[in-house]
């Protein structure tokens, strides 16, 4: 027998189901000292231990059995399930907008994997009309599979192939993008393909799902519904992140992709504009702008793609107490720029400053940000911010940490030269840092509060 | 026109109401009361049970929220909305319930209060591990159930679209399979028991909204499943009691209103599975599955008509025409009102329907309700939704009537139906009313129904299958050792069988067994005749009647615990009272528990008196008695002098004794 008669069977477990010449979808009957069981024994997560057999009883519940209680086994029969998301050929409607979805890897649809007992995507045309029919409704969809990387694997490789990917469709006519994700560092990618893809003609939507979409609570379909409806039919040419609004199926917002942070572990609604207000916000029938001011759709193709970036870049998180080998370490293996998250107004404490010192001496380039997350760097205020303004740190004025990495790595793929990065870093691309911050850009209620507690009572969260 | 209406006239006037009598007595419909094994044996009567009790534990399943605080339907904090959306399942099947709740379109809103909601419940955080006190519970109950054990707890996530799990699933696992439990006259197989979070309260579901509330949801479960054994309703009953008792035998499970629900299945011979909701009350239980297995009946015989009256059913269609509301004169207020919301009025003809739609169903229901409840449920047409040309009551005009039926183009053999409903349902209502005449074809559909305290059921939904499992990609599987298991056999309560035996061997009174057992007062009567040596009758009935009675008419201290009543007994033993002086004590004691019991004996006004002192009253009442005659029978004497000394008697002599003596003096 070959070993996918076994699949995530080890060790005891894998003994005992040759031993008895059972295998994975057999139909088995199996006497215990705990009595009888019978069903279809299933695939084992690979994580889990050799000491189970994982058996589908009729009732369509699983269960595991001992195999120390095992006395007899016997297969009766075989019957190998074949998982598949229903394929239906994604109709064509002339006069709807052409949308590329472009799938990274993400959670958008998906399917159990039973070596990890996790999900893994599903994705052609036809796999999503099966499970989101309304899609056909909203745009003709094309689809590309550029990579299948979990959202914490994304990095620098992943970044400059999708630009030119995006770049390569956008000079090709389509009317819109759509970029499946996952949700962990979507915001980093909203930032880089912001920097990566300047001047686009067309929206370039990412989306995710907090939801897995095996489950139909998922807000997987409705996100997808919400982007390909921002790609196919919004005047918003930029790169934005499309996430549920509140945690209710309601509206989603658009983000712009360097103002955008995932706020919660596990929130529908963890996306938020941070020091700003969103672009706009989206149904599955319209765009309700917020902002005024965007740039819009445009019929050319001129679209810039500057697919560049450095991995020597890195990002320090100041704690009280940080002694000077913290970054000493970093400097010597080898980093180019590192970007401080530093505390309140952007201070680091004095015990690091000559490490501040010999790194700027190296010609680090060293950049600081906040752990405040709102607000901005204000170096001026006290004498160790000028210090160490000094010393060569550059405050980054309101940009987000993760944009400021992000941002420098990019930087750094072109240029060592100070003056010239410095410039770069400091002239906004896409409102990576503003001018100002309305006084809305801040909100985060306080539970418990009379008003916030009316407030969230009537409105849905 | 005169002509046409005198054509009408002609016809021999069809009466629906006769037509339900007669499918009623066609069908042979026999009262439950006048029923018997020979009636359940003629239709096939197979029913079996899904038994669900929530267990007492201080959490919920899956989260640290406060398990068992319920709240009012308008006292929120928040409100959050959701649609279901069918997934597939684990062997990559859609289920079919699924389909059909995605095809209601649902909006499902949700109030949460934060006492006893966080966000697990709402599917905004993942699960927490297990509750493993509610796990070892249900271990426990599993071993009672003669239930195989299984080696490792898979956490499954079961499908369900109608919004009563925020998630869209429950999550549940199997906690034992193939068990057995005993009845009186034979055993009952069991399939399975689960451990799984309890779902939403609903609140309303009108139109397109269903609204529920959270704080149920997430508490800790157990749902025990038993084969069809059951061949009449009464075993059903039986049964059912059994599982619960066994459940309440551990003193483990919650007791309140609500905390304890069944599904029942019943199918008649040819008939199909079909799952009756949420069943409030054991004693609900016969009515409603005898009810359901004449429906079951009922359907079968439609089919064979209609088999005789179509010979291709795929030729078989429907048809409908938009009806102008100012062509007719309809004066039937949902009609008139439907009218005035804008809603399409729509004529569908049914060919071959004729005295289909007024066929007996159940008591007081024809076939025209399985239609107009799917309306419901499935096209979100609040009822009325519908009438047709076989209502009891015509609410359409005769003339009108004609109308439709022409523009149908319907033939004499056919039936009508006429709805109504926002423009943007039509669609599913027309493919709802088509699907389930189709059905009638087949004979008895697959659903779910929702039960009435009178014993008849409607549609709830279509019942779900197999397919709608799916392993729960947020847990990992808990393995049971075996010395885990063998820990928690060694503190079994004894069998519920075993108990009935006991009571029976102690000559207890039948009728006291139900309240015995559902109260799990067992163990502190068998406590009370084992230390306190007191005839067990007596402790019996004194608990299935007098601590019955107290319980129904007296409120008690939240200080009031069971065990009092040993105490109380111990007293009257030590103190060397009369037992029946616990019948007065026991309504004092449940109010105020903490009053000592001398002074208890004070406030029931008991004097200690001697046998001479009571029976010297006796010459004295009799004359008395005799003097104002009003009987010249012994036994009204008696009675009335038994009347009069029982106060002081009580505590200090048995009353027999008393009636005795009384009796004996001349
Ligand atoms: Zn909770």
């Amino acid at each position: 027998m070959s070993d996918d008669f076994f699949q995530g069977y080890k060790g005891d477990a894998l003994e005992v189901l040759k031993k008895f010449n059972t295998r994975v979808w057999g139909q088995a009957v199996i006497d215990t000292t705990r009595g009888k069981f019978n069903g279809t024994i299933l695939p084992r997560a690979e994580n889990d231990d050799d000491k189970h057999i994982v058996l589908k009883i009729p009732t369509g519940y699983n269960v595991g059995i001992d195999i120390k209680t095992i006395t007899e086994m016997k297969e009766t029969g075989y019957k190998k399930a074949s998982y598949k998301i229903p394929e239906k050929a994604f109709p064509y409607t002339p006069g709807l907008p052409g949308v590329k979805l472009f799938g990274t890897g993400g959670t958008i649809a998906s399917r159990l994997d039973y070596r990890t007992g996790a999900v893994i995507p599903a994705f052609s045309p036809g796999e999503l009309y099966g499970a989101v029919p309304e899609l056909a409704d909203i745009c003709n969809l094309e689809t590309e599979k550029v990579f299948a990387v979990f959202s914490e694997n994304m990095g620098p490789e992943q970044y400059k192939k999708l630009a030119k990917a995006i770049g390569k469709e956008i000079k090709e006519g389509i009317d819109g993008i759509v970029i499946g994700h996952g949700t962990d560092t979507l915001h980093h990618t909203g930032a880089v393909l912001t920097f990566m893809v300047q001047n686009t003609p067309v929206p370039i939507v990412l989306v995710g799902s907090q939801r897995s979409s095996d489950r139909p609570s998922s807000d997987a379909a409705l996100n997808l519904m919400h982007a390909m409806y921002t790609a196919g039919h919004s005047d918003i040419a930029e790169v934005m992140v499309c996430m549920f609004g509140p945690t209710s199926d309601e509206f989603g917002l658009l983000h712009k992709g360097t103002r955008v942070r995932k706020m919660h572990s596990s929130y529908r609604s963890t996306f938020r504009t941070i020091g700003d207000m969103p672009l706009a916000r989206v149904t599955r029938k319209e765009i309700i702008p917020i902002k005024k001011r965007y740039n819009q759709r445009r019929k050319d193709r001129n679209v810039k793609i500057l697919p560049f970036f450095s991995d020597e870049v890195t990002m320090l998180y100041y704690y009280p107490g940080m002694k000077p080998d913290a970054l000493d370490l970093l400097v010597e293996a080898g980093y180019r720029g590192v970007v401080i998250v530093g505390t309140g107004l952007g201070h680091v404490n004095k015990e690091l400053y000559p490490a501040i010192e010999r790194a700027h001496a190296k010609g680090v380039h060293m950049y600081m940000t906040l752990q405040t997350i709102w607000g901005y760097v204000h170096m001026f205020v006290y004498d160790t911010g000028r210090d160490m303004m000094a010393k060569g740190i550059i405050p980054a004025g309101n940009m987000l940490p993760e944009v400021a990495f992000i941002k420098l790595g990019w930087v750094l793929g072109q240029t060592d030269d100070p003056e010239e990065v410095k410039k770069l870093m400091l002239t906004p691309i896409n409102d990576e840092i503003t001018p100002r911050e309305p006084y809305n850009g801040y909100l985060v209620y306080q539970g418990g509060i009379p008003e916030v507690e009316d407030f969230i009572r009537r409105v849905h969260k | 026109m005169l002509f046409s209406l005198l054509l009408i006239l002609m016809k021999k006037r069809f009466e629906p109401k006769e037509n339900y009598l007669e499918t009623k007595k066609k069908i042979g419909y026999v009262p439950r009361k006048e029923s018997t094994q020979a009636t359940y044996d003629r239709i096939g009567f197979k029913s079996g049970l899904e038994v669900h009790q929530q267990l007492k534990t201080d959490e919920k399943l899956f989260c640290h929220c406060p398990s068992g605080i319920y709240n009012e339907s308008d006292d929120y904090d928040a409100e959050l909305i959701r649609h279901m959306r069918p997934t597939l399942s684990e062997l990559g099947e859609y289920d079919g319930t699924a389909l059909m709740e995605f095809k209601t379109r649902k909006e499902i809103v949700y109030r949460i209060k934060n006492e006893t909601t966080c966000t697990y419940e709402i599917d905004d955080t993942p699960p927490f591990p297990i509750d493993r006190k509610a796990l070892g519970i249900a271990i426990e109950i599993s071993l009672l159930s003669k239930l195989n054990i299984v080696g490792e707890v898979h956490i499954t996530r079961k499908q369900y679209l109608d919004g009563s799990i925020p998630t869209g699933f429950q999550r549940t696992a199997i906690i034992g399979v193939e068990g057995e439990i005993p009845l009186k006259r034979k055993n009952i197989r069991l399939i399975q028991l689960s451990i799984e979070e309890d779902s939403c309260r609903e609140i309303s579901d009108i139109g397109h909204v269903r609204t529920f509330k959270t704080d149920r949801l997430g508490i800790p479960l157990i749902e025990t499943v038993t084969y069809p054994d059951c061949i009449n309703p009464d075993e059903v009953k039986e049964a059912c009691n059994y599982i619960r008792f066994l459940n309440r035998s551990t003193g483990k499970v919650k007791t309140g209103m609500g905390s304890g629900r069944q599904d029942v299945n019943v199918s008649c011979r040819g008939g199909t599975r079909v799952e009756i909701k949420g069943v409030a009350h054991t004693r609900l239980i016969p009515e409603l599955t005898h009810n359901e297995c004449f429906r079951q009946w009922a359907l079968l015989s439609i089919r064979e008509e209609l088999k005789k009256r179509v010979k291709d059913i795929s030729k078989w269609s429907i048809c409908h025409k938009k009806l102008n509301y100012y062509n007719f004169n309809f004066r039937y207020t949902p009609v008139t009102e439907a009218w005035k919301k804008q809603y399409k009025i729509i004529a569908v003809n049914l060919p071959e329907f004729k005295d289909i739609l007024s066929h007996f169903t159940q008591p007081g229901k024809i076939f025209a309700d399985e239609i107009s409840n799917r309306l419901m449920v499935i096209a979100c047409l609040d009822k009325p939704n519908m009438t047709h040309s076989e209502e009891f009551k015509s609410v359409i005009s005769l003339k009108d009537m004609e109308k439709i039926r022409k523009i149908l183009k319907a033939k004499d053999n056919d039936a009508q139906v006429i709805f109504w409903g926002p423009e943007d349902d039509i669609k599913t209502a027309l493919e709802t009313i088509e699907e389930r005449c189709r059905m009638a074809f087949e004979g008895v559909p697959n659903e779910t129904r929702k039960s009435f305290k009178d014993g008849t059921t409607i549609f709830k939904r279509v019942l779900p299958g197999a397919d709608r499992m799916y392993p729960d990609t947020d847990s990992v599987p808990i393995p049971l050792e075996d010395e885990y298991i063998e820990q928690l056999g060694q503190n079994l309560p004894k069998e519920v069988i075993d108990m009935y035996h006991q009571l029976k061997k102690w000559n207890v009174p039948e009728d006291t067994y139900t309240f015995i057992f559902k109260k799990n007062h067992f163990p502190l009567i068998d406590r009370i005749i084992k230390e306190l040596k007191i005839d067990p009758r007596f402790v019996g009935t004194f608990f299935g009647h007098h601590l019955k009675f107290v319980e129904g008419h007296h409120i008690p201290a939240a200080e009031f615990k069971y065990s009092i009543i040993h105490a109380m007994f111990k007293f009257l033993k030590e103190k060397d009272l009369d037992l029946e002086l616990a019948k007065k004590i026991l309504p004092v004691i449940y109010e105020y528990p903490k009053i000592d019991f001398e002074s208890v004996l004070t406030v029931i006004k008991y004097k200690k008196n001697s046998k001479e002192e009571i029976f010297s009253h006796i010459p004295f009442l009799k004359n008395k008695f005799r003097e104002n005659r009003k009987s010249a029978i012994k036994k009204d004497e008696n009675d009335w002098i038994m009347g009069e000394l029982r106060p002081i008697a009580i505590g200090n002599l048995p009353l027999k004794e008393l009636y005795v003596a009384v009796n004996k003096m001349k």
